[in-house]
């Protein structure tokens, strides 16, 4: 292991640190004015033009209010919660492609932090891990609505994995290879794997929107009960690390949903990298229309769609595809 | 290097953490100490170079852990201390320390011996999700379908231990008996 190799690798880290941590403050911005411009109002806009400021306001006030630890909690629980939510989504990161190799001066840079040969599963693995957060934030809150939503937490949790990972195992054995690095390339030769599994995409999709808890299966942060759920106790920078984590979480999945079902980057060209930022930019903006679109579900209807719809659904599709591949 | 010290952090971290499972008194810090050093183990798998199974191992045991932490959920109050029932603290401390030590005997054994070899080595250019496939459907096919029938039958058991009405046979009852448990079901519904 060269330190050339090592210098990029940390330099990588950094960059996708710092864009996606901007990111997830855009993203609320994004957000907002969405939900505003759907609902007819104006959103932000006292804090700077358009209210574009207000990203920056947001940030001062989660960094300097008072980092406020409970009675009662349990506290070492209590305080790595939030950095769990916040720590795995950025490591999920670190095996998607974000955009094609490209040359800068003069070195090739590979926008990938380490590509290893099963990274769809370690994305999806380590994404899965997030949802400890809500969960140990929820247990340790010393709080009966922090519980009630860490059940939930636990809920989603149990229901949503299944079904992402049959969904996704009919266009890996299509790939043969579990590297998104792969994916992308399969897709050059043979066009995107959304023509020939409709029904895996959907299936991933729904399940994407349980995976970073937004709103359909927004349960683990009720927002009927007009309190924040797991969050309820948490005050300035941890909140504000939950918030980091989801965000993050939302742009990671809206860039692995192209790059396994939508042709990903294509052939490496400028016109592909865009393609690939506009297409994460579609699955981004849908989070959001949905959320100002559809009502929140209940728990069970949550399980019963996961475990006796898109899980026999999804049992189905790998069937199939194994037959036609079979003859 | 980088493995030597990675090696070593993630030991330490492995080791304080099911220490915290099994001396902690409380739930939710065993739970969270078992969860944090079984995602640590993956770690292990990637030094190693075996990719596959370290994302297995994050992956099967959040969602196994998840399961405890919901069981954890219902018995106890997490937040609080649980209070353990301690025997005779001689015969546990002394039966523990002589199974780790047969244990550790065990595994070192090959090792000092110099004697062990891998059944499958590595194959280059091969990835290891690959050569995981055909171990297990050549040289381990038995006690893979083997695991899996035990596992179908353990779900088919959970599903008649949990659902209602498992006792009855639909297709051995006549139109009447039937009709009358639907009645009933309404009127507990009503």
């Amino acid at each position: 292991m060269d330190s050339a190799y090592l210098i990029e690798t940390i330099i990588k880290v950094v960059v996708i640190l710092l864009v996606f941590s901007a990111l997830a403050g855009i993203g609320t911005y994004f957000e907002r004015k969405v939900l505003a411009f759907m609902q007819r109002r104006l959103g932000p806009m006292n804090v700077g033009p358009f209210g574009l400021l207000q990203v920056g306001a947001d940030g001062i006030k989660l960094f300097t209010k008072e980092d406020i630890i409970p009675t009662n909690v349990v506290g070492p629980i209590f305080k790595i919660a939030p950095v769990i939510t916040a720590a795995t989504a950025f490591m999920a990161a670190a095996a998607i492609p974000f955009l094609p190799a490209f040359t800068l001066f003069g070195y090739e840079v590979h926008p990938i932090v380490a590509d290893i040969n099963i990274g769809i599963l370690y994305v999806l693995g380590v994404m899965a891990v997030g949802l400890f957060g809500p969960l140990l934030g929820g247990m340790a809150s010393a709080n009966k609505f922090s519980l009630l939503s860490a059940a939930r937490a636990a809920a989603v949790f149990i229901s949503y994995e299944v079904v992402t990972g049959l969904a996704i195992l009919a266009p890996i054995m299509m790939v043969g290879s579990l590297s998104l690095i792969d994916f992308n390339n399969y897709q050059i030769e043979n066009g995107w794997i959304l023509w020939s599994q409709p029904v895996a995409f959907v299936l991933f999709w729904i399940a994407a929107f349980a995976e970073t808890g937004r709103t359909p299966f927004h349960l683990i942060a009720n927002d009927h009960e007009i309190i924040d759920g797991f969050g309820t106790e948490y005050s300035g920078m941890r909140w504000g690390l939950f918030f980091i984590g989801e965000y993050a979480n939302m742009f990671f999945i809206s860039f692995v949903i192209p790059i396994l079902f939508l042709g990903g980057f294509g052939d490496g060209s400028v016109l592909g990298a865009f393609a690939l930022l506009g297409k994460m930019a579609f699955f981004f903006f849908f989070f959001l229309w949905t959320r100002a679109a559809w009502p929140d579900v209940r728990p069970d209807q949550l399980m019963w769609l996961c475990w006796k719809v898109l899980m026999p659904v999804a049992v189905i599709n790998v069937v199939i595809t194994g037959l036609v591949m079979m003859f | 290097m980088f493995e030597a010290v990675a090696f070593y952090l993630f030991a330490f971290l492995t080791i304080a953490m099911f220490y915290i499972t099994v001396t902690t008194a409380q739930a939710l810090y065993a739970l969270t100490a078992l969860a944090a050093g079984m995602i640590f183990i993956s770690a292990f798998f990637f030094i190693l170079g075996a990719d596959f199974l370290g994302a297995v191992q994050i992956i099967v045991y959040t969602g196994a852990v998840m399961a405890l932490y919901a069981f954890g959920m219902m018995f106890f109050d997490t937040t609080r201390d649980v209070k353990e029932k301690n025997g005779n603290k001689f015969i546990v401390v002394s039966l523990a320390t002589l199974a780790a030590v047969m244990i550790v005997a065990i595994f070192m054994a090959p090792i000092v011996s110099t004697n062990m070899q891998a059944f499958y080595p590595a194959i280059e250019g091969i990835g290891n999700t690959q050569m995981v496939g055909v171990v297990l459907f050549t040289k381990y096919l038995i006690p893979f379908e083997v695991a899996a029938v035990m596992l179908l039958v353990a779900m088919v058991a959970g599903i008649v231990l949990a659902g209602k009405k498992m006792d009855l046979s639909l297709t051995k009852m006549s139109a009447a008996q039937i009709k009358e448990i639907e009645d009933k079901d309404k009127k507990v519904l009503s």
